[in-house]
C-alpha cells in the first residue's frame, strides 16, 4: 500500500484508487457483507414465485436416473459452504470416509457376533440435479454394506443415503469466494448415527456446519398451494393436512383430507396470475380451507399450528421430513426447499 | 393565563373573586400531582392469547408506578357500549405470530378503532418471534400493519418471564406519557421518536 510504488501517477491519486478498489465491493466478503445489511433492513418477502416447472437440464435426462430419490422419506439439513471440496478426489473421499466410520464404529462398541463391518462408501455425482449452470453439481454419498458372504448374489445392500444440492442458488452463489462449493441442501436417508458420523466427517474435513432444516407453518402452506397448483396427470394420494391443537395434557391432532382434483379446483379458482404464486392466492387457499372446516366443525383451524403436507407430488412435515412423489417437479421442490435452506444460513 | 389588574377594575368584586377560584380550580387540575390518583390511567390489551394477555397484565401491575394503574383486557373490539368505563389512554394489539386467528382478529378490531387512537395513543406488541418454526405468520406481515397504521410495533416473547418484565416497564412508561403524566412530553412526541428514519414509508413497499 506504499503509494510511492507507482512514480507515474500523483502519490494521493494511487492511494485512492486503491483504497477506492478495496472499498467498492471486489471481495467476496464485503458481498456478503452488503447482502447481510439488506436483509436486516426493510424487506418485504417475496411475494410471488414461480411455479415449479420442469427445468430445460432436466428435461435431458432420463426420469429413471432418479428414481432411487423418490418414496423414501428424506430428513432435511442446511449446510454451510464447503472449503476446498472437489469433484475429482471423490474416490480419496470414498476411502477416507470409509476409513472413519470403520473406526467410529469400533470404538468401544460391543461386537454382535456375526455383525459384518465390511463397509464401503461410494461418492457419485448426480448430473443434472441444478437449476442453472452456475449451480455446483449435486453428488450423493452412500453407505453400502459388503457381504462376506460368497452364497448372496445381491451383493451390496444400501445402509444409509445421503445427497447433497443446490438449486437455483443465485443468492449464495454471489457471495461466496473462489475455494468455497456451495451445496447448502442436504437430503439423508437411513439411521441417525450414520448421519451424525458422516456429518462429523464433512465438519471436519470441509469446516462447515450442518443444522437440521425444520419447516414452519407459513412455508408449509407455501408448499401446499404451490404443490396443488401442479398439473398431473393422475393422483396417486389425497391431499392431506394435519394441524396440531395445542392443549392440556396432550395435544390433539386434526387431520383434513381431501380428493386431489378438489383441491386442484379450488386452487384453479383463486389462482388469478398465469406462472405465479402470491402471498394473496396462497392465503385465500388456505383460508378456504379453514372456513370450510370451520363451517361444519366450529374450529378455527387458523389458530392451530400445520404440522403436515402431503399431496400427489410431495409431503413434508414441520420437522424437516421429506417425501418426494413425483420425479416431474423435483427441480421445482429442490428449489423452494434450497431457498429455506440458503435462508437459514444466513 | 395571566390576569392583568387592570382587568379586576370592571367586574364587580364578587364575580371576580368567582372567577378566579374557577380559574384556579381549572389550573390545579391540569397540573395536579399524579399521586392525587386524580387521573385513571386504563391501558387496554387487546388480542385472543387470554394466558399471555394475563401474565403480561399482571407483570404490569406489578410495577411501581406513581398513579393508579389500570390494565382491561379484551379479546376482540369494539368493547361492549352499554359498561361504563374510564377513557382509555393507550390500546395495546397483541398478535401472536403463530397463529392466523389471533392476526385476522386483531385486523377486525382495528376498523373498530377511533383515527385519534393511531396518534401515539396505539401500538402493536407480536409475540412468538423467537421459536421460528412454529411461526405460522410471516414477520413482515405484522411489519407491514403496524407501517400502515403509523404505529409502533414490539416484538417481545411475552412466554418468558424475563422479556415479559422488560416489556411490561416499557408499556408502563409508555402510558404514563399517553396519559400525560410526563411533563413535557407527548403522546405524539413519543410516536414520532421511535418512528426509526430507516424504514421507508409503506407507499414504497
Amino acid at each position: 500500500m506504499d503509494p510511492y510504488d507507482t512514480p507515474e501517477s500523483t502519490p494521493r491519486h494511487g492511494a485512492s484508487s486503491r483504497l477506492k478498489d478495496y472499498f467498492i465491493g471486489a471481495t467476496p466478503l464485503w458481498k456478503r457483507l452488503e447482502s447481510v445489511r439488506k436483509q436486516a433492513s426493510f424487506v418485504p418477502t417475496p411475494p410471488r414465485r414461480k411455479i415449479p416447472q420442469c427445468s430445460q437440464l432436466q428435461e435431458d435426462n432420463d426420469p429413471q436416473k432418479f428414481a432411487f430419490l423418490l418414496h423414501k422419506q428424506w430428513t432435511l439439513y442446511s449446510l454451510t459452504p464447503l472449503y476446498k471440496f472437489s469433484y475429482t478426489n471423490l474416490k480419496e473421499y470414498s476411502r477416507l470416509l470409509s476409513a472413519f466410520i470403520a473406526a467410529e464404529k469400533q470404538k468401544g462398541l460391543a461386537v454382535e457376533v456375526g455383525e459384518d463391518f465390511n463397509i464401503k462408501v461410494t461418492f457419485s455425482t448426480l448430473l443434472g440435479m441444478k437449476g442453472t449452470q452456475r449451480d455446483p453439481e449435486a453428488f450423493l454419498v452412500q453407505i453400502l454394506s459388503k457381504s462376506q458372504l460368497p452364497s448372496e448374489n445381491r451383493g451390496q445392500k444400501v445402509l444409509w443415503t445421503g445427497w447433497f444440492c443446490c438449486v437455483f442458488g443465485d443468492s449464495l452463489l454471489e457471495t461466496v469466494p473462489e475455494d468455497f462449493t456451495c451445496v447448502p441442501l442436504f437430503l439423508a436417508n437411513g439411521a441417525e448415527t450414520n448421519t451424525a458420523i458422516v456429518g462429523t466427517w464433512f465438519q471436519e474435513t470441509f469446516d462447515c456446519h450442518f443444522s437440521s432444516l425444520a419447516i414452519n407453518a407459513f412455508n408449509l402452506s407455501w408448499m401446499a398451494a404451490m404443490w396443488t397448483a401442479c398439473k398431473m396427470d393422475q393422483y396417486m394420494a389425497t391431499t392431506e393436512f394435519l394441524w396440531s391443537v395445542p392443549c392440556s395434557p396432550q395435544s390433539l391432532d386434526i387431520s383434513y383430507a381431501i380428493h386431489p382434483e378438489d383441491a386442484k379446483a379450488l386452487w384453479d379458482s383463486v389462482h388469478k396470475t398465469p406462472g405465479e404464486v402470491t402471498q394473496e392466492e396462497v392465503d385465500l387457499f388456505m383460508d378456504c380451507l379453514y372456513s370450510h372446516f370451520h363451517r361444519h366443525f366450529k374450529i378455527h383451524l387458523s389458530a392451530t399450528r400445520l404440522v403436515r403436507v402431503s399431496t400427489s407430488v410431495a409431503s413434508a412435515h414441520t420437522d424437516g421430513k421429506i417425501k418426494i412423489l413425483c420425479h416431474k417437479y423435483l427441480i421445482g421442490i429442490l428449489a423452494y426447499l434450497t431457498e429455506l435452506a440458503i435462508f437459514q444460513i444466513d | 393565563m395571566v390576569f392583568p389588574a387592570s382587568l379586576g377594575s370592571g367586574l364587580p368584586k364578587q364575580s371576580l373573586g368567582q372567577l378566579r377560584s374557577a380559574v384556579q380550580t381549572v389550573l390545579e387540575r391540569v397540573h395536579s400531582e399524579p399521586s392525587t390518583g386524580a387521573w385513571r390511567s386504563p391501558l387496554s390489551l387487546v388480542g385472543t392469547e387470554d394466558a399471555l394477555l394475563q401474565q403480561l397484565a399482571d407483570s404490569m401491575l406489578k410495577e411501581d408506578c406513581a398513579s393508579e394503574l389500570r390494565v382491561h383486557l379484551a379479546r376482540s373490539l369494539p368493547l361492549p357500549s352499554s359498561v361504563d368505563r374510564p377513557r382509555i389512554d393507550l390500546i395495546v394489539f397483541v398478535v401472536n405470530l403463530h397463529s392466523k386467528y389471533s392476526l385476522r382478529n386483531v385486523e377486525e378490531s382495528l376498523h373498530h378503532v377511533d383515527a385519534t387512537f393511531f396518534l401515539g395513543k396505539a401500538a402493536f406488541l407480536a409475540t412468538g418471534a423467537g421459536r421460528e418454526s412454529h411461526c405460522s405468520v410471516h414477520r413482515n406481515t405484522i411489519v407491514k400493519l403496524a407501517h400502515t397504521y403509523r404505529s409502533p410495533l414490539f416484538f417481545c416473547d411475552l412466554e418468558i418471564e424475563g422479556f415479559r418484565a422488560t416489556m411490561a416497564q416499557r408499556l408502563v412508561r409508555m402510558l404514563q406519557i399517553c396519559a400525560g403524566h410526563v411533563p413535557g412530553v407527548s403522546a405524539l412526541n413519543l410516536l414520532s421518536l421511535l418512528r426509526s428514519s430507516e424504514t421507508p414509508a409503506p407507499e414504497d413497499l
